[in-house]
């Protein structure tokens, strides 16, 4: 058995070897011989969307003939993959991508249409947590529910009972009914179930996308060591930086096929360039100022001149844009103003800044201002304002589009908004 | 691992590949869908029982007031059967029994209808045997059966019966209600998935098997008024008893109330009478777990 697996991984290890080497899995499964845990053949899953919903027996009956009109959703296409035990794997790709599905496929909630998918060992599906709940119901009776929903036992159901409420540090509230719970009680008690059932594969779909912070940050970690336990993890998000920080190795959707697979890092990148893909190069409308000065044009580049939407972490950046001054200025002041998606402020650039002065220009000049900086900040869409003041304080705007230009960064977040290059020094005194 | 290397760790326990199928009526093992099933079930008991301050009093209120309703109107005021019937013996009890059986019938068909729609959250979030669904709605409903029953019992002793020998084929009776029930509950739970109208056809096709069968009306009047009429060809009391309930209830009122009310198979005249409502009774099973096994695979995507 394990001979024909591992023969399948050795003729595979063009795809395993990106794979980022596992820091502490099992020790011989390095190079070539992990064994493969989940095995996805030429799968592919259609759904026929009818345009009446439901029909009933008393249309079928007064138009037997008829036949029912559906559009077929092709939501996998030929999808094939190997997936190594103890690999964390990510499924990455938009909302309508195909991705659930494929996770879906996995579990066995949905048959798939063609090709075939094995798995090794007990599949736990995370696919959304507490199942079956029932708010009527005490802590306890809901967890050996849950459990054996799952695929426990009741005996084993009950066996883990103690574990469960432990992990969900709920020890005083497991004779409450559920509906007096707090939601975040709820969750705590889902996940400790989900994760109590030892599957040896994990599905995972967005559940973290619950929870605060704190518990995201303990399921996480909780993956972590199921993981060094050598259990295989499939997590499904657009969440690119968790995706980034947790996994082994991605896979990106777009449209039911497989746009890319390899490393988490540039699965990020191609992630992005989806998303937020588009260049500036058409000139937004915007209207015209009073002034009849205009922004034409505002963009990002990279060290090199060209163009770009996304950049790495620590690479150089510029902020640029064009202005057509409609009358003569003195020492006009051009700012950039780089906001995250929420609004908040990040840099202010001005060509002021510590006396600098701009120069003098006179009407029907185009003008490029641009600013150069480090992309020091967390992973996120990040989009720029520019504007172009007169001389003074620069609180009157000549013209300012906002949000004209947009940028990604990707890399890893420490969590706080900027990334700095620290250099770190432990000494022992 | 491949024979050219020599000495190599073992793989740690690398469990065996098994391919992942879609959804099914009965994937799995027989234990985890007897657990699962039984799992549901008690919990829905659970929730009446415990639910409301009166729980368990509902489930029986309902058969209760029926019977006190019909009893009324059919000893006081209308007078359908001929009172000096001997099989008329012990009505009141005849009575209650049919209604509670026929109650676990209605019950379990009833409930079933909605009741993959309703788990809708189970079907499209887990991989389980599907059939869990509607075999839980009929072992819930057999839950309630046996606690009514016991209440049967208590007001037959009341009311004169003594015990007999042929309170022996209560099992078989149930059974045979029970496979009845299920065979109806997967049909039409596969079948409300897709025909949203099912839910008030079989509210009015349950009535009719109400009055159907002898519940209300003692197999003797039947016989009197329907034994010597055929239709197209068929003989109209034969008719009668190839609704399997007609046959369940009566062999109920016989083995469990009086011998003086006929067995089934005496009412027809020969056992072999049986045979048709016995084979109905398999094929509505069994039709019942096809349609069930071939929607089972797309109700997750169907819903």
């Amino acid at each position: 058995m394990s001979c024909g697996a591992a023969g399948i991984a050795s003729v595979l290890s063009k795809p395993l070897s990106t794979t980022i080497p596992l820091e502490s899995a099992a020790p011989d499964a390095s190079a070539q011989a992990a064994p493969i845990a989940v095995s996805i053949q030429d799968v592919s899953k259609t759904f026929r969307l009818p345009h009446q919903q439901y029909s009933t027996l008393k249309e079928r009956a007064l138009h037997p003939f008829r036949s029912t009109e559906y559009d077929e959703l092709h939501a996998v296409t030929d999808i094939s993959l190997e997936i190594a035990r103890g690999e964390f794997f990510g499924i990455v790709g938009r909302n309508g991508s195909g991705k659930s599905t494929l996770l879906k496929c996995i579990a066995g909630i949905y048959g798939v249409d063609r090709g075939r998918i094995s798995v090794a060992g007990r599949l736990s599906p995370f696919i959304e947590l507490g199942v079956g709940f029932n708010m009527d119901l005490t802590a306890r009776d809901n967890v050996v529910i849950n459990a054996i929903m799952l695929g426990l036992s009741r005996r084993e159901a009950r066996l883990r009972f103690d574990d469960v409420i432990a992990f969900a540090e709920l020890e005083e509230f497991i004779d409450l009914k559920l509906k007096n719970y707090s939601s975040g009680m709820l969750v705590r008690l889902a996940f400790a179930t989900s994760i109590q059932v030892q599957a040896e594969i994990l599905l995972i779909d967005e559940v973290l996308a619950v929870g605060d912070a704190a518990f995201q940050q303990k399921c996480f970690e909780e993956f972590y060591r199921l993981k060094r336990e050598g259990k295989t993890i499939i997590f499904v998000s657009h969440d690119m930086y968790s995706v980034e920080r947790f996994c082994d190795r991605a896979m990106l959707m777009e449209r039911g096929d497989m746009v890319q697979l390899g490393d988490p890092r540039e699965i990020g990148r191609a992630y992005h360039k989806l998303n937020f893909g588009h260049l500036p190069h058409a000139a937004p409308a915007h209207e015209e100022q009073a002034s009849g000065t205009v922004i034409a044009e505002a963009w990002f580049e990279d060290s090199s001149g060209a163009r770009i939407t996304s950049v790495s972490q620590e690479e150089q950046l510029s902020m640029c844009f064009e202005v057509r001054l409609a009358e003569e200025l003195r020492d006009p002041v051009f700012a950039a103003t780089l906001r995250t998606e929420l609004g908040h402020t990040i840099v202010v650039a001005r060509s002021d800044q510590h006396g600098h002065t701009s120069g003098s220009f006179a009407a029907g000049e185009t003008v490029l201002a641009r600013f150069d900086l480090p992309s020091w900040l967390t992973p996120s869409r990040y989009t720029l304002t520019p504007s172009i003041a007169p001389e003074g304080t620069g609180e009157n705007a000549l013209a300012l589009v906002e949000d004209m230009a947009s940028i990604v960064i990707h890399g890893n977040s420490s969590g706080g908004i900027l990334e700095l290059p620290i250099e770190v020094r432990i000494e022992r005194r | 691992m491949s024979s050219g290397e020599g000495l190599r760790l073992p793989v740690p326990r690398a469990p065996a590949q098994h391919r992942v199928h879609g959804p099914s009526a009965l994937s799995g093992d027989v234990r985890r869908f007897w657990s699962l099933t039984f799992t549901l079930a008690r919990t829905e008991f659970k929730l009446r029982f415990f639910g409301s301050a009166l729980g368990y009093v509902w489930t029986l209120v309902r058969p209760l007031l029926l019977f006190g309703v019909l009893y009324v109107f059919f000893t006081e005021v209308a007078h359908v059967n001929s009172s000096n019937n001997p099989g008329e013996k012990f009505y009141g009890a005849q009575l209650l029994g049919s209604i509670v059986l026929f109650t676990f019938f209605a019950e379990a068909t009833a409930g079933a209808v909605r009741s993959v729609v309703d788990r809708e959250n189970l079907v499209r979030k887990i991989h389980f045997p599907r059939l869990v669904i509607p075999a839980s709605v009929v072992l819930l409903a057999l839950f309630n059966l046996g606690l009514n029953l016991i209440v049967v019992t208590i007001f037959a002793l009341a009311s004169g019966v003594t015990p007999m020998l042929s309170w022996l084929e209560l099992p078989l009776i149930v059974a045979m209600i029970a496979v009845c029930a299920a065979g109806v509950a997967m049909l039409l739970s596969a079948l409300y998935v897709h025909f949203r109208d099912i839910s008030p056809i079989w509210e009015v096709i349950s009535q009719i098997l109400f009055y159907a069968s002898p519940v209300i009306i003692s197999i003797q009047t039947v016989k009197a008024k329907l034994a010597h009429k055929s239709f197209i060809g068929f003989n109209l009391l034969h008719v009668y008893m190839f609704n399997p309930l007609a046959v369940i209830l009566q062999q109920f009122r016989h083995a469990m109330i009086t011998h003086a009310t006929p067995s089934a198979g005496q009412a027809l005249g020969s056992w072999t009478g049986l045979l048709p409502p016995l084979v109905l009774v398999l094929a509505l099973f069994a039709i019942g777990f096809a349609v069930f096994n071939r929607a089972a695979a797309k109700i997750a995507e169907n819903l």
